[in-house]
């Protein structure tokens, strides 16, 4: 099973819906690798089956065929149960409409995965670990901040660090700035870049190609399959873009 | 293994939606509170009746006079003097297990003492009534059965009637004048209270009923007959052998009514507190149907909060949460909220029964088992409403929980 680097690796994965009479084959046959420490966007218009490859690649569903290794195990059969207890340990959520619970402190709010986890932590040790990462994220100071009480990108960064706190193996994210204005998206980019060049295996879902060309390598998908897939050959860098942003004001 | 956890994520949860938690307790808190209040107000007047019957002394008969139909007019029971004073002596003679006998008249009359002057019950009794009735005297002494024989002029008066006719005075050694003869006052006896009827038990004047039929009433007959027996297994074949006996010696003849009426205190302690028990009970259902309306208000609560939650669920779906961890989390929440409501509920009835029994002076009692009841019915109701939100939740496809809208 191992031996191979690939983080996940697909296997032919279909991926049928039962909608009422009528069968949606949604995901018709995907097989590809992502390797550790890999940036890859995945693109393509609406229907094209990159989100319920996404919820595949995030174990919130299982394919109809096809296999799914996650990190050299195959998760295709496993229960839901099983499934709930891999997003917890090797998986990390970045969702477009940030999904933080309202009127919880960002700590609170970034310990959530440790309390759905094996291991029993006492308040301050939850509380340490989450002041951590929210420092990786540049929110010091604000663990006590409601969503409410932060901006839009604050929020989104309080969402990617509860992502990694239980320090996954891939970090899923699906259209990170879907609600985010230009400037904030390119901070979000930037923190995602950072991540990457830490060793972090990043998976975004994305129709913008502005913030495709962030990552190393785009997957263009288009009625249930792969279109196209190639490494990006020089991706933006965030930083930089952030700098012409400014100077063009 | 996640216990401690979902107890962490149930708390926070509430702690979050303070306002709301605070109104879903308050369904339980009022419920609990109502059937608190409720039940210590029932048992209160149960007991208060069951007291008063107990005053009416142990395993006593009574047996009044009859009525008579005079002119066609039927005068009620104890008007007619049916009951002769040889009858009373046959019983104590005859009746087997009858420890005590007094022999009754009653009237009302004015008496005076000095300068005061009161209107009262006036009671002829032998000395034994104060045993069958167990009603010692405070101070002083008894009449004696000399006194009886003799229709000597004394009394013993109760409580309310002597505040009335001698004030702060000491009544003993005094002389109590009715309808102008001086009876010598012996004795003066604890207070007693308002009888199941409601009349002042203490405002009263007992004689020899000699005395009282030769110098106060007048008269050959009497109204009634109290009688003690040994033991409550008396009681029956007791009533049975007057019944015999007085109907043989007012020569009725079978088939004709009886001339006098025989109750036990049985009979009477039953129909007394029958209504007091119903009114309890009633007290209780309808305090216990606040009760369910609270449970209801919980389950409630807990399925818009499922639904205005969806998302929450979903995300706690997503980092990692078992569908076991949703369901325990809004147990616990539903169990929490109702079982602190039930808690508060607990002290609100307390007060209540409190508040009614000083301030309104209604006779109420606590019984810690009514307490325990009200706590854990009060959690059970968390459980039993909160089940069904909180297996909805558990049951929610985490992919759909995440796109509600």
């Amino acid at each position: 099973m191992a031996g191979t680097a690939a983080v996940v690796r697909l296997e032919d994965v279909h991926k049928t819906y039962r909608t009422g009479e009528v069968d949606v084959h949604a995901v018709r046959g995907v097989s590809l690798e992502i390797a550790r420490g890999e940036f890859v966007a995945f693109m393509g218009s609406s229907g094209s089956g990159k989100s319920t490859l996404m919820n595949l690649l995030g174990c919130l569903d299982r394919p109809t065929r096809g296999r799914y290794l996650l990190d050299g195990f195959d998760v295709s059969g496993l229960h839901r149960d099983q499934l709930a207890d891999i997003r917890n340990r090797k998986l990390g959520f970045v969702f477009q409409s940030f999904n933080l619970l309202p009127r919880t402190s960002a700590l609170e709010n970034v310990e959530l995965p440790l309390l759905y986890g094996e291991h029993r932590l006492t308040n301050a040790e939850l509380g340490e670990k989450a002041r951590k990462v929210l420092a990786t994220v540049g929110l010091s100071g604000r663990e006590d901040h409601y969503p409410s009480q932060l901006s839009g990108g604050q929020q989104q960064r309080v969402a990617i660090a509860r992502a990694l706190i239980n320090d996954p193996e891939v970090v899923l994210a699906d259209e990170p700035t879907g609600n985010l204005d230009s400037r904030t998206s390119l901070e979000i980019m930037e923190i995602f870049q950072q991540l990457n060049d830490r060793g972090i295996t990043i998976v975004m879902v994305t129709h913008e190609p502005d913030i495709a060309a962030f990552a190393k390598r785009n997957i263009v998908m288009r009625d249930g399959t792969v279109q196209s897939d190639q490494q990006v050959a020089r991706p933006l860098i965030a930083e930089k873009e952030t700098k012409n942003l400014e100077t063009k004001r | 293994m996640k216990v401690e956890s979902t107890f962490k994520i149930a708390f926070r949860a509430l702690r979050r939606n303070k306002l709301r938690s605070v109104l879903t307790a308050l369904g339980i808190i009022i419920g609990v509170g109502a059937v608190i209040a409720m039940v210590s107000i029932g048992n209160g007047a149960k007991a208060q009746v069951e007291q008063q019957i107990a005053s009416l002394g142990e395993n006593v008969i009574l047996i009044f006079s009859g009525s008579v139909t005079s002119s066609g007019i039927r005068t009620g029971w104890g008007s007619a003097g049916t009951l002769k004073i040889e009858d009373a002596e046959a019983i104590r003679r005859e009746v087997s297990g009858v420890i005590a006998v007094s022999e009754e008249v009653i009237s009302t009359r004015q008496v005076s003492a000095g300068n005061q002057n009161w209107f009262t019950r006036v009671y002829g009794e032998s000395p034994e009534y104060f045993d069958i009735r167990q009603w010692p005297l405070s101070n002083g002494a008894s009449f004696t059965g000399q006194d009886v024989r003799s229709s000597n002029k004394v009394c013993v008066i109760g409580r309310t009637t002597a505040s009335q006719v001698f004030g702060s005075e000491d009544p003993i050694g005094q002389v109590l004048r009715i309808q102008g003869v001086p009876f010598l006052v012996t004795g003066v006896l604890t207070p007693k209270g308002l009888s199941p009827q409601g009349t002042d038990q203490d405002d009263i004047v007992i004689m020899p009923y000699t005395s009282a039929m030769k110098r106060v009433i007048g008269g050959s007959t009497l109204r009634g007959i109290n009688i003690q027996v040994a033991s409550p297994n008396h009681l029956a074949p007791a009533q049975q052998q007057i019944t015999e006996l007085l109907r043989q010696r007012h020569n009725i003849r079978a088939g004709r009514d009886d001339d006098f009426t025989v109750r036990n205190q049985q009979e009477i302690a039953e129909t007394a507190t029958a209504t007091s028990r119903i009114m309890a009970l009633l007290l209780g259902a309808i305090a216990s149907v606040s009760l369910i309306v609270g449970g209801i208000g919980i389950m409630n609560i807990m399925l818009v909060s499922v639904t205005e939650r969806t998302r929450e669920i979903g995300v706690r779906l997503a980092v990692g949460a078992h569908g076991r961890d949703i369901l325990t989390q809004f147990l616990i929440e539903a169990v929490t909220l109702s079982a602190i409501g039930g808690a508060i509920g607990i002290l609100l009835g307390l007060g209540a029964s409190r508040m009614l029994s000083v301030f309104a002076h209604w006779p109420t009692l606590i019984s810690i088992p009514s307490i325990i009841a009200a706590f854990f019915v009060s959690a059970a109701v968390g459980i039993f409403f909160g089940f069904y939100p909180a297996r909805e939740a558990a049951r929610l496809d985490p992919i759909e929980a995440l796109r509600y809208e």
